[in-house]
C-alpha cells in the first residue's frame, strides 16, 4: 500500500503523516509512506486544500487532518 | 514571523469517528449556560482582581491597564470559542472545491463578485494558497475573480466578522464587512480587466494537472460537530498567544498611552496616517483574533475610525509570507499590480471613513 502525505511542510502535514503512519502501523498493513511536499507533485494529485492524504492513488481526504481512528477506515 | 507558522493558525478540523448528537450535542447544551454566566460576571471579577486582590487603585495607570487585561483576555477568548465554534460547523458544509466549481461557470464582474462573497464563508488557509490558485485557473475561474478570492478570503474571515460585532457592534461589523468586499470585489476586477494572464508563471498553466473533486464531508450533525470542536481546539489551542500578546499591548496602551498622543498620529486631521497605517500593516501578518484587540485601544484612545479600519484589513488581507507564496504562481510584475491594487483599495476605504464619519 502507497501512502502519500501532500502538504507544502507546514505543521498540519507533518500531523498527517505522523497519524497516517500509527493508523497503517495499527492495521498491520505493508505499507510506504511518502511526503508529496512540491506543489506539481500536488496539484497533479488533485488536491487543491492541503494537507492530503493518497492512498494507492486515490485521495481519501484533503484540507484537514483525520483521527487515527478515521485515517483506519480510510485506509481499509 | 514564519511561513510555516501562518498556515498553522488555519482551521484544520481532525474528524473523530463515533460520537452521535448526545455525545458531543449533549455536552454543549450544558456548557452553553454557563458560558453566558460566565461571560456576564467577567467585568466584575477582573475588577476585583485588579482592584481588590492586587490592590491598586482605580484610576491609576497600572491599576487601569491590569483591569484591562484581566477583563478583556477572557473575554476576547471566550468570544473567540463561541464564534471559531460556529463556524466551523457551518464550514463543514462548505469547501474551497465547491467555491471553485461555482466560480467556474461564471464571467465579468458577477465572477469577481460571487468570489469576493464566497471568500468570506469558504475556509481557506493560505498555506494551500499555490495548489488553490493553481486549481481555480486551470478549470477556468477568470484570474480577476481567483484574486478577488485572494484577497476576500484572509481579510474578510468570519471570525474577524463576529469579533468585530461582538467588541464593537454591528455597525463597525457590518462597515468592515461590506469595505472588505468592495476592495476585494474591485482589486479582482481591475486586474481582470488588466489582461495579465501572461504574467502567471509559465508552470500554473502547463502542469500536468488533475481537477480535486469536492469531498461529500463528514456525515451527520453529531460528525459535524465532533469537527466543528476538534477544530475549535485546534484554532484556538493555536492562537491563543497571539491573542494575549494582542491584548497585552492593548492594555499597556489603554493604561499608558496618553489619549491626545494618539488621537495626534492616527486622529482625523492626520491625512499621511491612512497610508501609514497600511504601509506598516502590509508586511505584518497576524490574524483577525490578534490585531482586533489593538484596534480595539486605538479606537478608544482617539485614533480615527477610517485609520483603524484601513490597518486591520492591511495586516489580515496582506502579509509578507503570503507574498514570498504567491511569487511561486505570479511573475514580479503581476505580485506588484496585486499589492499594490490592494492596498491603494485599503487607503481609499480608509480616507472614505475618515472623511465620512
Amino acid at each position: 500500500m502507497k501512502i502519500e502525505v501532500l502538504g507544502s511542510g507546514c505543521t498540519k502535514c507533518k500531523l498527517l503523516a505522523e497519524r497516517a503512519e500509527e493508523a497503517a502501523k495499527e492495521l498491520g498493513v505493508d505499507f510506504t509512506l511518502v511526503k508529496v511536499t512540491e506543489y506539481p507533485d500536488i496539484v497533479a494529485r488533485g488536491v487543491m486544500s492541503t494537507p492530503g492524504l493518497v492512498v494507492d492513488g486515490a485521495v481519501k481526504s484533503q484540507g484537514h487532518v483525520p483521527t487515527v481512528a478515521a485515517i483506519k477506515d480510510l485506509l481499509r | 514571523m514564519t511561513v510555516e507558522s501562518k498556515g498553522c493558525a488555519c482551521a484544520a478540523p481532525t474528524p473523530a469517528s463515533g460520537g452521535g448528537f448526545w455525545k458531543s450535542g449533549g455536552w454543549l447544551l450544558a456548557a452553553l449556560p454557563a458560558w453566558i454566566a460566565l461571560y456576564v460576571a467577567l467585568k466584575p471579577i477582573a475588577d476585583w482582581l485588579a482592584f481588590r486582590a492586587f490592590g491598586l487603585a482605580p484610576g491609576s495607570r497600572l491599576g487601569e491597564a491590569v483591569a484591562f487585561f484581566a477583563y478583556d483576555a477572557p473575554k476576547v477568548l471566550m468570544l473567540l470559542g463561541a464564534v471559531v465554534l460556529g463556524v466551523s460547523f457551518v464550514q463543514t458544509f462548505i469547501s474551497p472545491e465547491r467555491t471553485r466549481d461555482l466560480l467556474a461557470k461564471r464571467t465579468g464582474a458577477w465572477s469577481n463578485l460571487l468570489a469576493s462573497l464566497l471568500g468570506i464563508a469558504t475556509p481557506f488557509c493560505s498555506c494551500s494558497a499555490v495548489p488553490l490558485f493553481i486549481g481555480f485557473v486551470r478549470v477556468g475561474v477568470p484570474l480577476g475573480a481567483t484574486f478577488s478570492f485572494l484577497v476576500s478570503a484572509p481579510m474578510v474571515n468570519e471570525v474577524a466578522l463576529f469579533l468585530l460585532f461582538g467588541l464593537f457592534g454591528w455597525r463597525i461589523a457590518l462597515l468592515y464587512t461590506v469595505t472588505g468586499v468592495a476592495v476585494a470585489f474591485v482589486s479582482g476586477w481591475i486586474i481582470g480587466k488588466l489582461r495579465m494572464e501572461r504574467h502567471l508563471e509559465p508552470w500554473v498553466m502547463t502542469v500536468p494537472f488533475t481537477a480535486a473533486e469536492a469531498g461529500s464531508g463528514p456525515a451527520g450533525f453529531g460528525a459535524r460537530l465532533d469537527l466543528a470542536l476538534q477544530a475549535t481546539k485546534d484554532i484556538v489551542g493555536k492562537v491563543w498567544p497571539f491573542v494575549l500578546a494582542g491584548i497585552a499591548v492593548g492594555a499597556f496602551l489603554h493604561g499608558y498611552a496618553p489619549a491626545e498622543l494618539l488621537a495626534r498620529f492616527m486622529g482625523k486631521s492626520a491625512w499621511w496616517s491612512v497610508p501609514l497605517a497600511v504601509l506598516i500593516g502590509v508586511p505584518l501578518y497576524a490574524n483577525a483574533a490578534g490585531i482586533i484587540p489593538i484596534v480595539q485601544v486605538l479606537l478608544a484612545k482617539g485614533a480615527a475610525l477610517g485609520t483603524a479600519l484601513a490597518f486591520m484589513m492591511a495586516v489580515t488581507g496582506l502579509s509578507l509570507p503570503e507574498t514570498v507564496i504567491l511569487r511561486k504562481v505570479l511573475k514580479p510584475r503581476l505580485l506588484a499590480v496585486f499589492l499594490s491594487v490592494v492596498a491603494a483599495g485599503i487607503v481609499l476605504v480608509g480616507f472614505l471613513f475618515n472623511v465620512l464619519m
